[in-house]
Order: structure tokens, then C-alpha cells, then sequence
């Protein structure tokens, strides 16, 4: 499905993390059409500095306002733009761009670290937390803020120092998460690493596995195959079109 | 106002969409009506498949961007058998941009691509982003002479040479390519770029070099289509950061018969049909009868 353009109002905009903030767009179209795990491609400026837009995974959408939310982290000037965008400044929105999750009925755990988290708000919430576990993973407890943003299911925290939750890695504790829930499915999105153990770990305990991969892009539309990732069986998979959510099985395949 | 005629192809408009943008045209159906574009120049083909570059592809930079895609695209048989039949649904001109690792792969396509639903070549010797071949033909005129010619010997299709910025004098490789039988000049490909992260102290670009397109380049881009119309007889298609109409109609002035629309669409997947309506606007604004008498009108 193509995307839509459109004007988005920012509504929110403000800092709910280290470096991280949380936009809020009143973009109707667009909040209507989203689904977990698909993107929106903002552009910044209505000037040539910046040419291409910037993907992000949304993080949230409410039909009833018509708003869909970003998490962004501050890395570079595009982020910066961002954040320095007052409510009532407009953005043009293309999206909801690609493929998203798969959801499902049955018991489901969520494991997500870093900014990769904003995609498995929005999954938890569709998901509406009968049956659902979300595992939020950070360096130290100010990386863990992610857990107030989850009001769905069951929450866990890790932290690598033990500042906050379980001392250790997210994917550590997912094994025993998957086995207390019964589940039958398991959403990773965050750092590579950590997708590639949540999935073996999946594998091991004979659940599905979607992970959401990030990619610098180009047009986000399928047309320019700047976001290309390897797939199992000499594939080339298009992160924009194909994905960003993937079967596991598809794109670690050399795990 | 837009009707065009390049190398004796009618199109609705000047406005093509430049190779490796547009993906084969089929990508941008749901954004664009495919019937009103100028003409689709399609994903660069090869001979064999190609998986392209790894790491890194795409970069933005001040008012352009690098890319190293490194031409992936399934071959031109895959081409031919199963994305042009779903292209010809379409009433619109197509461009097939074919890259050769030798003068005989640029020949052997040609001979493949000369069937129906295919109405120009272009024949890229400009890809900065390949190993073998390619940019190496567009920088000497007697290798892009040598291509051109076994080009025109395999094809009963207009051939359109799409030319490098990156050599010391583009009017020279024109001139050459147009005695060896060209029916047209397509300019520019990208220029050679890079960029290096100075936390990691390594190339952002997973090719190490990348092909800058976008704004930034449209200035000289403007200058070598002014050079090159002045240089031959036979039509030129400019490109290089064209993002609006007015953008289009000052390539138009300094001698283009038409216009590509490249890096816009990564940015707006409907930039060529605003181009297209901008352009328009500004014929009208103009009180022009026809687009084209604007061709070459900057002297």
C-alpha cells in the first residue's frame, strides 16, 4: 500500500529520556491508516538543506485525535531540527510506509532496547496486553523510562549495571519470560545484536520471531534500494518495502 | 504545452524519470499516474544480475546526498520477461538504462532490448559505483565512442549516451559519442563524492565513494548541458538536482529537450508530476505556445 502524504501538526514535542524525545503529529490520514511496525518519513524543512525525509517507526496512534507519535534520539542535525520544532509547527508526514508486525491472539513478549522500543508501544497497545509481556532493556535505570510508556501486559525491566530491574541484558531474562507466558510469538526491535540472541533464543523455545530492522534510507517508497539488507536463500530485501518487520528466519539467516 | 518529441519519441511532457529513482516505474504507480510521466528511464540494467554494493548505500550531505547502490537489478532477461509486460499496461515511453563490464555486454543488451515496449536506450557509461567498466568508458572518448557504436550496430532504438561530469572536458567524450552514431546525450550522472565519519575516522559510504546528486550539483549541471547543447546537434536530456519547475525550464534554457527528475522523488515520491505541473505553470506565466521554445534560449 502506497503511503499518504500529509501535513502533520506537531502537538507534543518534548524530552522523555537522555537525548530522547517524543513527537506528537495531528496527521488524521495517517493515524487512521497506521498499523505497528510501519513507518512514517518525515521531511524537515521545506527548503533543499535537507533533502531526504527521516524514517521512524511510530510509536503510537490515536484514531480518536488523529495523532501519530515518534521517539527520536538526537544524533545528528536532522534530530536536532526536530527537537527545536515548537507545537504548531508542520511537518509533510509520508506514511504509514511498509510492512508491520504480525499480531496475534496468543501469548506474545515484546523485548526492545534503545529507541527500537517506540515501535513495541504502539505493538503492546494493539496488542492491548491480554497475553502480553514487553522486556525493556538499557545500559543504566535512565534508559529504562520506557516502562512509564507502557500501561498494557506485563512489564519487565534489565538494566547492564542492575540500577534498575533485572542485572543483565534484556535477551537474559526472555527465555524464562517466553516460559511464564506460555507464548508463542516474540517482537524484537532494538540494537542487531540483541535481535539476533532474542531470535535464536525464540528459535529454541519454538516461537515465532519478528524483528524490526533499521537501515539508512533513501526514499522509503521501494524505488532507490539505498536500504538493502541480505535475506535467507541469496534474497535482497528492500528494509523500506519488504519490511522493516521481518521473519527472523529471513534475515539471520546466518545467525 | 508539454508535448515533447526526443529522437523522434513522442512524449507528454520533457519530465523523465532518471534511472535508479524510479525504481522500474512500477513502484510509483500508487504516488504517480504513469500515463502523464515524460518517459521512466528504468533501474540501470546488466547483463547478469547484480546484488550491488555492500554496506552503506545512501548519505545525505548539504543539499544533496551520496549514494553507492552499485547498480542491483535482477538482469536484463528478468527485465525483459517479467517487468516490462507489467510496464507496457502503461502508456508511457521506456528508457532501458543498460551498464556493461565490457564493449560486447553493452552489445549483447541492446540486441535484447530491442523489442517492443522498449522506445529509447540509454546507455549509462557514467556509473561511478561498480567496479569494472562503466565509468571507465565515459571518461575516454574512444571507449565511449566504441560503445556508442556497438550500441547502434545491435538496436533499432534511439540511443541516448548518459555521460559522466567526471572528466576534464564532457563537451570532448559528447562530441565523441555523437560521431560514433548517438541519437542523443543524457547529463549528468553523479559526481564523484565522499564522505568520512570523524568519530569512526572511516568512509560513511559503504563503496568508500559515493555519486553526489541533488541541489548541489545543479550548478554544474546547468553549466556542462549549456556546454554540451552548444558542443552537438543532436538533443540533450539534463539532469542534476532539479526539484521544481523553474529548476526544469533553466535546464530547458541552457539546451535541454528534456529534463530527468532523480533525487526529488527520494524526497517526495510525486515530485516528478508537481515538476511537470510547475512547468507548466511557468510556460503559461511565460506566454510561451510550447514548452520547447525555451530550449537553448539562454545564450
Amino acid at each position: 500500500m502506497a503511503g499518504i502524504e500529509a501535513l502533520g501538526t506537531v502537538v507534543d514535542n518534548h524530552l522523555i529520556g537522555p537525548d530522547v524525545y517524543r513527537m506528537e503529529l495531528a496527521v488524521p490520514e495517517i493515524a487512521a491508516a497506521a498499523q505497528p511496525g510501519t513507518f512514517v518519513h518525515l521531511q524537515l524543512t521545506g527548503g533543499s538543506s535537507h533533502i531526504l525525509r527521516r524514517p521512524f517507526g511510530i510509536a503510537g496512534a490515536d484514531t480518536t485525535h488523529g495523532t501519530i507519535t515518534v521517539i527520536y534520539r538526537l544524533v545528528g542535525e536532522g534530530t536536532r531540527l526536530m527537537a527545536a520544532l515548537p507545537n504548531g509547527s508542520t511537518l509533510s508526514c509520508l506514511g504509514p510506509l511498509g510492512r508491520g508486525f504480525t499480531l496475534t491472539d496468543k501469548p506474545a513478549v515484546l523485548i526492545g532496547g534503545g529507541t527500537g522500543m517506540a515501535p513495541l508501544l504502539f505493538l503492546a497497545d494493539r496488542l492491548g496486553g491480554r497475553n502480553t509481556t514487553v522486556i525493556v532493556g538499557g545500559k543504566t535505570a535512565s534508559e529504562v523510562f520506557w516502562t512509564d510508556w507502557l500501561s498494557q501486559g506485563r512489564v519487565l525491566a534489565t538494566t547492564d549495571d542492575g540500577t534498575a530491574g533485572h542485572k543483565g541484558f534484556a535477551v537474559d531474562i526472555l527465555a524464562e519470560a517466553i516460559q511464564a507466558a506460555g507464548a508463542a510469538m516474540v517482537y524484537a526491535c532494538g540494537p542487531q545484536i540483541m535481535m539476533e540472541k532474542a531470535a535464536a533464543i525464540a528459535a529454541e523455545c519454538g516461537c515465532s520471531c519478528e524483528v524490526s530492522l533499521e537501515s539508512y534510507m533513501g526514499c522509503g517508497t521501494g524505488g532507490c534500494l539505498g536500504c538493502v539488507v541480505d535475506g535467507r536463500d541469496g534474497k535482497r530485501y528492500k528494509v523500506c518495502h519488504d519490511g522493516p518487520v521481518f521473519p527472523a528466519e529471513e534475515v539471520f539467516f546466518h545467525a | 504545452m508539454l508535448e515533447t518529441s526526443l529522437c523522434g519519441v513522442t512524449m507528454k511532457s520533457p519530465v523523465i524519470a532518471a534511472s535508479g529513482t524510479f525504481g522500474f516505474g512500477l513502484e510509483y504507480a500508487d504516488y504517480v499516474d504513469l500515463n502523464k510521466v515524460g518517459a521512466i528511464s528504468v533501474k540501470g540494467l546488466s547483463l547478469q544480475p547484480r546484488r550491488g554494493n555492500d554496506g552503506r548505500r545512501i548519505c545525505e550531505t548539504p543539499s544533496g546526498m551520496l549514494n553507492c547502490i552499485g547498480l542491483e537489478n535482477p538482469g536484463v532477461q528478468v527485465f525483459v520477461q517479467d517487468i516490462l509486460p507489467q510496464l507496457q499496461q502503461y502508456d508511457v515511453p521506456v528508457m532501458a538504462n543498460i551498464s556493461g563490464a565490457s564493449v560486447g555486454e553493452y552489445g549483447e543488451m541492446a540486441a535484447i532490448l530491442d523489442r517492443d515496449g522498449i522506445d529509447f536506450l540509454e546507455v549509462n557509461i557514467s556509473c561511478p559505483n561498480v567496479q569494472n567498466g562503466c565509468l571507465a568508458f565515459g571518461v575516454d572518448c574512444a571507449s565511449a565512442a566504441a560503445v556508442t557504436d556497438i550500441v547502434k550496430k545491435n538496436t533499432t532504438k534511439p540511443v541516448i549516451v548518459k555521460l559522466t561530469p567526471n572528466v576534464t572536458d564532457i563537451t570532448e567524450v559528447a562530441k565523441a559519442v555523437e560521431a560514433a552514431g548517438a541519437d542523443g546525450i543524457s547529463l549528468i550522472n553523479t559526481l564523484l563524492g565522499m564522505a568520512i565519519d570523524v568519530d569512526t575516522w572511516k568512509p560513511l559510504m559503504g563503496n568508500r565513494f559515493g555519486g553526489l546528486s541533488g541541489p548541489a550539483v545543479k550548478p554544474v549541471a546547468v553549466r556542462m548541458v549549456y556546454q554540451v547543447a552548444q558542443a552537438v546537434s543532436i538533443p540533450v536530456v539534463g539532469m542534476g538536482g532539479i526539484m521544481t519547475g523553474r529548476d526544469a525550464a533553466e535546464f530547458m534554457l541552457a539546451g535541454a529537450t528534456a529534463v530527468s527528475v532523480g533525487t526529488a522523488t527520494l524526497a517526495d515520491p510525486r515530485a516528478i508530476a508537481h515538476i511537470t505541473t510547475e512547468l507548466e505553470a511557468y510556460g503559461r506565466d511565460k506566454g510561451l505556445q510550447h514548452i520547447s521554445d525555451i530550449v537553448g534560449k539562454c545564450q
